[in-house]
């Protein structure tokens, strides 16, 4: 078990390209710790240079406060899960697990017993003795999985450990990754660009893009406080509505209508040093139907009336897809997005946006209906640096 | 649609049998042929009878009974043996390295060793028949086992390299993270799974160097380093004018017996497949 502080640690590959710079991550000791991000971010060079796979070209790397640079991966007593498991083929699965305690010439009845006991806990005793092209996939890589807590080493890292397992056994498997880990309470850095892995398993998430830590904090700060754009639209599914508005005298002019600013925002936006055009966002959940809502409650935020496009019901709620004409809020952050999830979907006519309403609502496809958004919820964005205008801290 | 396809491909499956029939015999007949010649007698050996009228087990008692033939034999196997060694593990570093290192100049010795590879042998002959003398190799086993490894390391070095470059480079950062140096990594992970690849690097190295005519009558003038193939041209009759085709034939079907026991041993550790399981699948 061990704290890990990445200190400034900038990567760059000899061919030029800039995969890391200036990661400033301190990882407490017995945390769960999460990298991610969009793909070619970054977050597998990162976890590299932790395990000594990839040297570092700036910066320091301290484990439990010594340097640990220039060590090799050996030296780190670090245990790594690799994406594709990486199983020694031609070694049963004992062996497979007993390999790094035989390298560290651990005894004969310490081995057997670690391993044995490593099997018990990952459900692998009847498979001890085959071989690792014999078994199934989530058996493949619970051997992995297996094979890096035989040792009890400083540090778990994990490499999208589960992107190669069909749907329900990832969510299998993402509960016993995270009860492992407590269990044995050990120092893990796990890399995901799952959404869910990402908001679920960690005691704290780090987004990265393009080789740069975006923000770090627990996956509610990040959910509700995010630094910027990209956060913003990365965090949470379905993802934050963007819309393009008009900042003056108070009032945010928005394709949903005027929108008075509350005292809090307001406050907020000026200490910002808030530009006049900026971005709304507003997340599925901060809508409601307004046939739903007394008198006081909508008294309380905006309305408009709309007609739904798609109506999906979920049974415990309602996602309601609405076409909101006018101009789309544009920024470099929101393309990088989407491209990112590959919605190319883009209305030439409008913005797109979702809203979730209750199961309740009489909402129906086709048919206008008169939504609610909570306005002391939005946020606002710069459009030219992406950073949040509303960031409290 | 299922009978159909079944048909069809027990059709195909008698066409494909009937063409490997049809190859195995065209490749086998001048072999059958030289074993037929070995057992006849002298007397029919020119009579153009596929199966000897009269069998004789002369032929083989006589090139057993020249210390010529033993000598060749145990020159044959010797040089083969130590020139397949060396350059299969020379093999083994180089075709490693290429396919797992970054390094300046890579291209160019892959470039190089193609390049040798290409080369007409038969145009080093003289050179190195004149090299040899000069550094007193000329008739020695190394005379023979350097040019033998020169021509043998491009081909081990692209098969092995083939092999290598099959192995997921995952396996070796695992090995890494699991505790192993370097050294460690290979030889327990990367060598174990590459085996199959240096064995049929081997045979192929092996037949290489065991079939050479062409250097082993250029560069050796006595018993001392001749190898068979070289010395059966040298074979005669037991008198000037008796025909040696009859022992020839014998010492050719000798020579072919290292050989297929040579492939039939490494052949059974050449397992396909090794690496199955090692990712994800
Ligand atoms: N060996 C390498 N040489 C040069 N550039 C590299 C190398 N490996 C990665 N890169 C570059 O570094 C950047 C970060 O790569 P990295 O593998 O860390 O991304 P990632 O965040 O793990 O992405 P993914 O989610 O697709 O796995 C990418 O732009 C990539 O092209
Ligand atoms: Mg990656």
């Amino acid at each position: 078990m061990a704290e890990i502080v990445l200190d400034k640690v900038t990567k760059r590959y000899p061919d030029g390209a800039l995969a890391v710079s200036d990661v400033d991550i301190t990882i407490g000791d017995g945390e769960f710790i999460i990298l991610v991000g969009p793909s070619g971010c970054g977050k597998s060079t990162t976890l590299n240079m932790i395990a000594g796979l990839e040297d570092i070209t700036e910066g320091e790397l301290r484990i439990d406060g010594k340097r640990v640079n220039e060590r090799a991966p050996k030296d780190r007593d670090i245990a790594m899960v690799f994406q594709s498991y990486a199983l020694y083929p031609h070694m049963s699965v004992r062996e497979n697990m007993a390999f790094p305690l035989r390298l560290a010439h651990v005894d004969n009845a310490t081995v057997t017993k670690k391993v044995e006991e490593a099997a018990r806990i990952l459900d692998l005793t009847q498979h001890l003795d085959r071989k690792p092209g014999n078994l199934s996939g989530g058996q493949r890589q619970r051997v992995a999985m297996g094979r890096a807590i035989v040792r009890s080493p400083k540090a778990f890292l994990m490499d999208e450990p589960l992107s190669n397992l069909d749907a329900k056994l990832r969510v299998q498997m993402r509960t016993s990754v995270a009860k492992l880990q407590r269990r044995l309470g050990t120092t893990t850095v796990y890399v995901t660009h799952d959404q869910t892995e990402a908001m679920t398993l960690g005691d704290r998430v780090v987004v990265m893009r393009g080789g740069l830590v975006q923000q770090v904090g627990s996956p509610q700060a990040l959910y509700e406080q995010p630094t910027n754009l990209f956060v913003a639209g990365f965090i949470g599914s379905p993802s934050m509505n963007f819309l393009p508005a008009t900042l003056a005298d108070g009032q945010l002019q928005t394709p949903l209508g005027p929108v008075p600013l509350s005292d809090r925002i307001r406050r907020l936006v000026e200490a910002a040093n808030a530009p006049s055009e900026v971005i709304v966002g507003l997340r599925p959940e901060h809508f409601e139907d307004a046939a739903l809502l007394d008198e006081g409650e909508r008294g309380r935020g905006g309305r408009f009336t709309a007609t739904v496009d798609v109506l999906e019901s979920m049974g415990s709620d309602k996602y309601a897809y609405f076409t909101v004409e006018g101009e789309t809020a544009t920024s470099a952050e929101l393309d990088e997005l989407a491209a990112e999830s590959g919605s190319t979907e883009m209305t030439d006519d409008g913005s797109q946006i979702v809203t979730r309403l209750s199961a309740a609502s009489g909402a129906r496809e086709g048919a206008e209906l008169e939504v609610w958004f909570d306005e002391d919820k939005l946020l606002l964005f710069d459009p030219s640096d992406g950073r949040n205008l509303t960031y409290a801290g | 649609m299922a009978v159909i396809g079944a048909t069809a491909s027990s059709g195909a499956k008698t066409r494909w049998a009937l063409i490997d029939i049809v190859v195995v015999i065209y490749a086998l007949v001048p072999v059958l042929w030289i074993v037929s010649l070995s057992f006849k007698t002298k007397e029919t050996l020119t009579d153009g009878n596929f199966i000897p009228r009269s069998w004789t087990l002369q032929n083989y008692r006589d090139i057993f009974n020249t210390s010529e033939f033993l000598r060749a034999l145990l020159n044959s196997i010797g040089i083969a043996l130590i020139a397949t060694v060396i350059a299969v593990v020379l093999g083994t570093m180089a075709a490693y390295a290429i396919a797992r290192l970054d390094f300046p100049g890579k291209q160019l010795l892959v470039g190089a060793s193609l390049l040798i590879a290409m080369f007409p042998q038969v145009s080093l002959v003289t050179p190195l028949f004149e090299m040899e003398r000069t550094l007193g190799l000329f008739d020695t086993w190394p005379g023979l086992i350097l040019p033998y490894i020169t021509f043998a390391l491009p081909l081990a070095i692209y098969t092995l390299s083939a092999f290598f470059r099959e192995i997921p480079w995952e396996l070796e950062k695992a090995a890494k993270m699991d505790g192993a140096t370097p050294a460690q990594a290979f030889r327990r992970v990367i060598a174990p799974l590459a085996a199959p690849g240096v064995f049929t690097t081997a045979i192929l190295v092996f037949i290489f160097c065991w079939n050479d005519f062409l250097f082993a009558i250029s560069l050796t003038s006595t018993t001392s380093s001749r190898t068979v193939p070289a010395a059966l041209s040298f074979f005669t009759g037991s008198s000037q004018f008796e025909d040696p085709t009859g022992t020839i034939s014998a010492a050719a079907v000798v020579i072919t017996i290292p050989i297929i026991l040579f492939v039939l041993f490494f052949q059974r550790r050449i397992v396909a497949g090794l690496t199955s399981g090692a990712v994800k699948g």
